[in-house]
C-alpha cells in the first residue's frame, strides 16, 4: 500500500458473469492529482463508483482491496463504509443538472449532510456553505443557498457541486468526468477551478475523463484503462514523453492538437486494438474468467 | 396576476362543466321510462289524478321548459323539491354531505398510508421477493373491486369476527348534540372520544374498502416512480455522502417521485367518491351514495339531479385542489 487512496487487483462483474474491471491496481498519493483515461465502457467510471459505494446494483466487487487512509474499505461492514466514505471522500459528478435535488434549495444540499452524518452545528456549517460558495466564484452566495437548482445555469450548479464537495474538507475527492456536460467555454474554468481548490485543500483527487488535454493540464500521475484493465501506469511528464505501451501511445497520436487543427485526425490502429484485445485475453485465461 | 387569469378561467370551465352535467342528467332522467308521479300514487289513482299532480310538479311542460323553470329555481339556491321526502333538494342533500365527505376522505388517508407504505417498502427491498409480494398483493387489491372487498371485510370483521360495525354511520344509542353533521370533525374538535371510537367502529370497513384499489394504485405508481428516482445522480451523490438507504429513499428521492402519483391519485380519488354510491349501500352508511340509489329507485327526478350536480362539483373541487397542490410540492412551477 504506497497511496492514500490504494486500489489492489479490484475485479468488478456483472452478477451474470461478464468482467467489468480486470485486477485493476492504481494509486493515488497524498495531495495528488491522478487521471483515469480511457476509451467509453473502458470502466472508468466503475472504478469511482466501486470506491465510492455506488456501483449498480447488476455489479458486484468480486476481488481485491480498495485502501482509503490506511483501511482496507471492502473489509468493513457495510454501514461503517458508508459513513468512512460519507466522512473522507466527496465525489464531484459527471453531469451538474441531474446531479442537485430539484425540489430542494441549495443551502440544504450543501449544509445538511455536515450536520446529520459529521455532527456540525447548523450555523457553523451555514458559514462553511457560504464561505466556500465565495471560494468557487459564485457571487451573492447568500441569495444562492435560498435558490432552488432550476434557478441556476449549469456551470453555476457545477460550481455549487464541487463547493459542496469540498465542504466536508474530505481527503479524497472523485471527479467523474466533472466537465464533460458543460459548455467548451465553462470546462476550462470549472477545470481550473477543481485544480485551484485541490492545490488549496490539499486533496488527494481521482480525476476521471477520457480527455488526454484535460488530464495533462491537471494531473500529477495517470493510469490507462481498456476494457477494465490498466494498460499503463505513469507519471504525467514520463507519459506524455516516452509512452510505453502501443495503446497509450496510439492514444497520444489520436489526441487532436491545438497546433495543427487542420491535420488529419488519427484512429488507434487495428493493429493495437487486436493487441490489447489479445493481451486482455490472455489475462482472462490467466486469472480464469 | 397571472393567478387571477388562470383563477377565472378555472372557474369559468367548472361553470360551464356543471351546466353540462346539468343538462346531461336533466335529459337522461326524463327520457329513461318510469313515471316518478305513478310511482307516488298509490294503485288504482285514475288518469286525472295523475294529469293533477304532473301539472303541479310541472312534468306536463317540454324538458326545455322544464329545465329553464330548473335553471331558474338553482340561481336563487333552489334546487327543487324531492318528490319521494317532500323536503327541498339543499336540504337533504347538504345533511347528507358530510357523511360522504367523512368517509371519503378517511378512505383516502387509509389509501395514502397503506400505498405509500407499500410503495416504500416494496423500493427498499427492490430486486427481492420481498418487492414481489408487493407487486403480488397489489395486483390482487386492484383486481378485485370495491363493493367486493365490502363483502369480504363484512364476512371477516362482522360476521367470522365481529370487531366493527357493519351498518350504519353511527349507533343511535349515543348521545350526540352537534352542531354540524361533520360528526367526526367535530367529534375530534370536541374531542369527544367515545364518538370518534363510535364512528370509526362504523366508517372503518367501508373506508377500508374504498381505499383497498386506490392504495394499490398508489402503491403500484409510487414505487415505480420511486425506483427510477434511485437512479438519479443527486440520489447517487447522497449515498456517498453517508446517508443510509432510508433516508435516501424518504428524503431524497420521495419528495420529487410523489408529483407523477399525486395528478393520477386526485383523478383517482374521485373514483373512490363515485365508489361511495355502492359501498354505502352495502353497509346502510347515511351518505349521499345510498340517497342517491333512493332517490333513482324512487323516480325523485329533483333529488337525483341535485346529488349529481353536487358530485359533479365536489369532482372539479377535488381536481382543483390537487392541481394546486402539485404547484406548491413543485419548486419549478411554484414560481411561474
Amino acid at each position: 500500500m504506497s497511496g492514500f487512496l490504494s486500489i489492489r487487483n479490484l475485479t468488478v462483474r456483472l452478477k451474470s458473469g461478464v468482467t467489468i474491471l480486470r485486477s485493476v491496481s492504481l494509486d493515488v498519493a497524498q495531495g495528488q492529482v491522478h487521471g483515469l483515461v480511457g476509451e467509453s465502457g473502458a470502466g472508468k467510471s466503475m472504478i469511482g463508483k466501486a470506491v465510492l459505494g455506488t456501483l449498480p446494483r447488476a455489479l458486484q466487487v468480486t476481488g481485491g482491496e480498495i485502501w482509503l487512509d490506511g483501511e482496507n474499505l471492502l473489509a468493513l461492514p457495510h454501514d461503517t463504509r458508508r459513513k468512512r466514505i460519507g466522512a473522507t471522500a466527496a465525489l464531484i459528478p459527471q453531469d451538474p443538472l441531474t446531479a442537485l435535488n430539484p425540489s430542494k434549495r441549495i443551502g440544504p444540499q450543501i449544509t445538511r449532510r455536515l450536520v446529520d452524518i459529521l455532527a456540525w452545528t447548523r450555523s457553523d456549517a451555514e458559514a462553511r456553505a457560504l464561505e466556500l460558495l465565495g471560494e468557487v466564484q459564485i457571487p451573492d452566495p447568500a441569495r444562492v443557498m435560498r435558490s432552488y437548482p432550476h434557478e441556476l445555469s449549469g456551470g453555476m450548479r457545477q460550481r455549487i457541486l464541487i463547493a459542496s464537495a469540498f465542504a466536508a474538507e474530505p481527503k479524497l475527492i472523485i471527479a467523474d468526468e466533472p466537465t464533460t456536460a458543460l459548455d467548451v467555454t465553462v470546462q476550462k474554468q470549472i477545470l481550473r477551478l477543481i485544480a485551484d481548490m485541490q492545490v488549496r485543500h490539499g486533496t488527494s483527487l481521482l480525476f476521471v475523463t477520457h480527455d488526454l488535454g484535460v488530464v495533462s493540464k491537471v494531473c500529477d500521475t495517470l493510469s490507462v484503462l481498456y476494457a477494465g484493465k490498466v494498460v499503463e501506469e505513469a507519471r504525467m511528464h514520463r507519459f506524455f514523453m516516452r509512452p510505453i505501451h502501443p495503446y497509450s501511445r496510439a492514444l497520444l497520436a489520436a489526441t487532436p492538437t491545438y497546433l495543427d487543427p487542420t491535420g488529419s485526425l488519427t484512429p488507434v490502429p487495428e493493429s493495437v486494438i487486436s493487441a490489447v484485445e489479445e493481451e486482455v485475453r490472455l489475462h482472462d485465461v490467466r486469472f480464469g474468467t | 396576476m397571472t393567478l387571477l387569469r388562470a383563477f377565472l378561467i378555472r372557474f369559468v370551465t367548472t361553470i360551464v362543466t356543471l351546466f353540462g352535467v346539468a343538462v346531461i342528467v336533466f335529459v337522461v332522467i326524463r327520457v329513461v321510462p318510469g313515471n316518478p308521479i305513478a310511482m307516488m300514487l298509490p294503485p288504482g289513482a285514475t288518469d286525472a289524478d295523475i294529469a293533477r299532480l304532473e301539472e303541479q310538479y310541472g312534468f306536463d311542460k317540454s324538458i326545455f321548459e322544464q329545465f329553464l323553470i330548473w335553471l331558474g329555481g338553482v340561481m336563487q339556491g333552489n334546487f327543487g323539491t324531492s318528490i319521494s321526502l317532500r323536503q327541498p333538494v339543499s336540504d337533504l342533500v347538504l345533511g347528507r354531505l358530510p357523511a360522504t365527505l367523512e368517509l371519503s376522505i378517511v378512505a383516502l388517508f387509509i389509501a395514502v398510508a397503506i400505498g405509500g407504505a407499500l410503495a416504500l417498502t416494496g423500493t427498499r427491498y427492490r430486486d427481492t421477493k420481498t418487492e414481489g409480494a408487493v407487486d403480488v398483493t397489489a395486483g390482487m387489491a386492484l383486481s378485485i373491486p370495491d363493493f367486493l372487498w365490502g363483502l369480504i371485510l363484512i364476512l371477516l370483521f362482522g360476521v367470522l369476527w365481529p370487531v366493527f360495525h357493519i351498518s350504519g354511520r353511527i349507533s343511535p344509542s349515543l348521545n350526540i348534540d352537534f352542531s354540524t353533521n361533520f360528526y367526526l370533525f367535530e367529534a375530534l374538535v370536541r374531542l369527544r372520544f367515545d364518538v370518534i371510537a363510535d364512528l370509526i367502529g362504523h366508517m372503518f370497513m367501508p373506508a377500508l374498502a374504498l381505499a383497498i384499489p386506490l392504495a394499490a394504485i398508489i402503491a403500484q405508481l409510487l414505487k415505480q416512480s420511486l425506483k427510477e428516482t434511485m437512479h438519479l445522480d443527486y440520489v447517487t451523490l447522497a449515498r456517498t455522502k453517508g446517508y443510509g438507504e432510508n433516508y435516501v429513499i424518504t428524503r431524497e428521492a420521495l419528495p420529487n417521485a410523489v408529483l407523477p402519483t399525486l395528478t393520477l391519485v386526485g383523478v383517482q380519488f374521485t373514483f373512490l367518491i363515485g365508489g361511495t354510491v355502492i359501498i354505502e349501500r352495502l353497509f346502510s352508511y347515511e351518505g349521499l351514495g345510498n340517497m342517491a340509489i333512493d332517490a333513482v329507485i324512487n323516480r325523485d327526478l329533483p333529488l337525483i339531479q341535485g346529488i349529481v350536480i353536487l358530485f359533479a362539483l365536489l369532482f372539479t373541487l377535488v381536481n382543483l385542489f390537487v392541481d394546486m397542490l402539485y404547484v406548491i410540492l413543485n419548486p419549478r412551477l411554484r414560481h411561474a
